[in-house]
């Protein structure tokens, strides 16, 4: 059923039926609420020709993909950098010198507790013609996404089992050697899904370029909204666009996911052969 | 300091109308968020479809978003409202879904012998999740409970842009007219927030360690 179901026994002949009442009506509900939903959209002429005749235009439909190209080049950017700067964290926390160390564990404290709005606002404030509205949105995003990540990459390092190191240090290997040899190739399988994950959250952050005036998707569509007065349906096309966007990577991690940890060794010829 | 001191009113106020949001939203979103775990894990299909549906499409939606269905979609359908009350709507709503994972994780993560030693010794359902099953699982979902808290606290600063005159408004409004003072007012801000953001994460340690044994 699904991966919870230990919770409760195999249902009986009456917990069957009892679970079928209440899924019809909870079903209907659902149903009656959606309807509801509609029917308020319909009344307040919501459906109304008019108000959708903006998207027959052209020039509507350029200024919304050059909003998306415009949050789909922030966030590239902001996760490039972000890994880069992750993977100088990371390094610098699991440093052999404990001031390295102490640093790194600082920069990556601080930036975690800054929300990214704030800071934002600050670069664009201190900078605003040296970085313009994209390097705010970006450089805020690389310094936190980074700061993140760096959390993802230590872990993914000191996830991989101990004796791993220990034979890599035996074989005589350098210390280098085994973070790259040994280490980071077997650490990537437990952080590439977390890695694409994090592209979800920034392409959502880049959102937040909006209240810095950067041009991107929301922005877009809020002029859309002013000058057309058709608020309902262009927030119903941003959502449209933005959730099925993130959805297709939120899937592609899941994906990436299940091929890492698919059974790693052929089945045996024997076994094979048997089952034939 | 002097600066920050000197409107040292505005910057209160403006984190006194932050905390506002954030714990309106905090309680809503845990009490929605739970119920949406509940949910997702009940024997009834179409609530384990309606929960799902809720938590992936949130999850994949802009918070910048979310205020925008409050702020600007929501009021042509009729509705009227202060910015500050759709603010926590639109918090909240963001928030529960993450929370939902949260408590779902936690109840995951109980071992299933656990559950089955419940009905082996004749508990119904009501009794093993009450009894057995939840008391743990919340105990597991404490810490990610207070990284969720966190990040809603941080994500309390997109109310900003829509109305409420929060921490990122009042760097904002106090930039506009002393742009030479920019330093000051950042880092007065963002050790505000960190403050903020170490008061959660202590409470939540001292949650975790008084639940430990119980």
């Amino acid at each position: 059923m699904n991966d919870t179901d230990f919770l409760y026994d195999a249902p009986g002949p009456r917990t069957r039926r009892r679970i079928l009442a209440a899924s019809v009506l909870t079903g209907l509900a659902l149903i009656a609420s959606v309807v509801w939903i509609v029917l308020r959209l319909n009344d307040r002429g919501q459906f109304a020709a008019e108000l959708w005749q903006p998207f027959r235009d052209p020039s509507v439909w350029t200024t919304i993909l050059q909003g998306l190209g415009n949050t789909l080049k922030a966030a590239a950017l902001a996760i490039v950098f972000a890994i880069a700067l992750g993977a100088l964290l990371a390094a610098g926390r699991l440093s052999d010198h404990k001031p390295v160390r102490w640093v790194a564990n600082v920069v990556v404290e601080v930036f975690r507790a800054i929300p990214l709005l704030i800071m934002m606002i600050g670069l664009f404030a201190a900078f605003p013609e040296s970085l313009g509205p994209l390097w705010s949105v970006v450089i805020a995003l690389t310094v936190y996404n980074g700061s993140l990540l760096s959390e993802v990459f230590r872990a993914g390092v000191n996830g991989v089992p101990a004796g791993q190191r220990e034979a890599a240090f035996a074989l005589g290997l350098r210390k280098t050697q085994v973070m790259t040899l040994i280490l980071l190739p077997q650490a990537i399988r437990t952080m590439l899904p977390v890695i694409i994950s994090q592209c979800v959250v920034t392409l959502k952050d880049t959102a937040l370029g909006r209240i810095v005036t950067y041009q991107e998707l929301l922005l877009a569509g809020g002029t859309i909204e002013v000058t057309y007065q058709d608020y309902v349906p262009t927030t119903i096309v941003l959502a449209a666009i933005y959730v099925s966007l993130n959805m297709s990577v939120s899937g592609l991690a899941q994906l990436v996911q299940r091929w890492l940890s698919r059974p790693r060794k052929p089945v045996p010829a024997v076994a094979a052969e048997s089952a034939a | 300091m002097g600066f920050l001191w000197d409107n040292h009113t505005v910057i209160l106020d403006a984190f006194g109308e932050g905390l506002i949001l954030s714990g309106w939203a905090a309680l809503f979103a845990l009490v929605v968020g739970t119920l949406l775990a509940v949910m997702r894990v009940s024997p009834v299909p179409p609530l384990r479809w309606a929960g799902t549906a809720y938590v992936s499409v949130l999850r994949n939606t802009p918070l910048v978003l979310c205020f925008m269905v409050f702020t600007s979609a929501i009021p042509h359908l009729g509705f009227t409202a202060e910015p500050l009350t759709w603010a926590i709507w639109a918090l909240s709503a963001y928030t529960a879904a993450f929370v939902c994972e949260a408590v779902r994780a936690g109840i995951k993560s109980v071992p299933r012998g656990q559950a089955e030693a419940a009905r082996a010794i004749g508990m119904t359902f009501g009794q093993s999740m009450r009894l057995v099953i939840l008391p743990q699982a919340l105990r597991a979902a404490v810490p990610p409970l207070g990284n969720t808290m966190i990040a809603m606290w941080k994500n309390s600063t997109v109310a900003a842009g829509f109305g409420v005159a929060e921490g990122a408004g009042a760097l904002h409004d106090l930039l506009n007219d002393h742009a030479d003072k920019i330093w000051t007012l950042f880092i007065g801000i963002a050790v505000g927030y960190m403050v903020v953001v170490f008061a959660i994460s202590a409470v939540f340690r001292l949650i975790e360690r008084t639940w430990r044994y119980a």
